[in-house]
């Protein structure tokens, strides 16, 4: 069941699985600590995802762009 | 900035507001056209003919979407028109388990169970380094499963927005995201025992 269980994480958290099956699975975490820790290591694994910053733009970038820009305009 | 008074001094030809949404949308921008393309420089190409498809495109725009989402929309239509064929052949939805199948017994129950992460994780610091360390693992993702991710889980849109950026089905979303995600754990699993 641990098996099948990890392989239905993600429809779970994205509300996908149907009442049934929703209810088997949460009947099991509720049986089942290690499933339980992996479900928690899975919602820290979104919240680390989350908090990701894209890279910093380099200014020089944002200054070529507002040139383009200006050009473009007058095209 | 609101997306609605962008929109409108973008309209006018405004520089102060096109600077802005480039320093807000250029990074992820180029975070997403570098899953899209082979090579950097491309990304980058495509980015620039993003940015023109606003200039071009922003009269036209009538905010039924964010305004992130439409550049989003017309990153993937520039990219996928460069002709440039994707780094590697789409591999679609591919199979394979979330978790190492050695860690169950026969009878599928753990074997070599998960162990609760260290509540340090909640920490704010060290969390932040901890997303650093993902950042370039999520690089090592197959292509689809790496648009996925970053486009549910790191930019934040919905499971709707992105089916229809990317031309998926609910389904294969899903099944992307969920091996994308399954791989992250794993990933950061090894990593704990050097926090």
């Amino acid at each position: 069941m641990c098996r099948e269980a990890v392989e239905l994480v993600t429809d779970y958290l994205e509300g996908a699985l149907t009442g049934r099956d929703r209810a088997r699975l949460e009947l099991h975490l509720a049986d089942c600590p290690h499933c339980s820790a992996y479900l928690a290591q899975m919602r820290r694994t979104l919240d680390l995802l989350g908090r990701i910053e894209p890279e910093a733009l380099d200014p020089q970038v944002a200054d070529d762009l507002v040139m383009l820009y200006r050009r473009w305009q007058s095209e | 900035m609101e997306d609605a008074e962008l929109v409108a001094r973008l309209r006018l030809g405004d520089e102060d507001a096109f600077r802005f949404v480039v320093e807000r949308y250029h990074p992820s921008l180029l975070r997403l056209a570098m899953t899209m393309v082979p090579s950097r420089a491309v990304a980058e190409e495509v980015v620039q003919d993003t940015w023109l498809g606003l200039v071009r495109g922003i009269k036209g725009f009538e905010g039924r979407s964010s305004l992130r989402t439409w550049l989003f929309h017309v990153l993937v239509n520039r990219a996928r028109s460069t002709g440039v064929h994707e780094r590697r052949p789409a591999t679609g939805v591919t199979a394979g388990p979330a978790v190492d199948p050695s860690r169950f017994g026969a009878d599928g129950s753990w074997a070599d169970p998960p162990v609760p992460w260290p509540d340090e994780v909640d920490d704010r610091l060290v969390a932040s380094q901890l997303a650093e360390r993902i950042r370039p693992r999520i690089d090592e993702l197959p292509d689809m499963q790496r648009r996925v991710v970053i486009l549910r889980d790191v930019e934040g849109l919905g499971a709707t927005q992105v089916c229809e950026l990317l031309g998926l089905s609910e389904g294969n979303q899903r099944v992307l995201l969920h091996r994308g995600r399954s791989r992250l754990r794993g990933m950061l699993e090894s990593e704990m025992g050097n926090v």
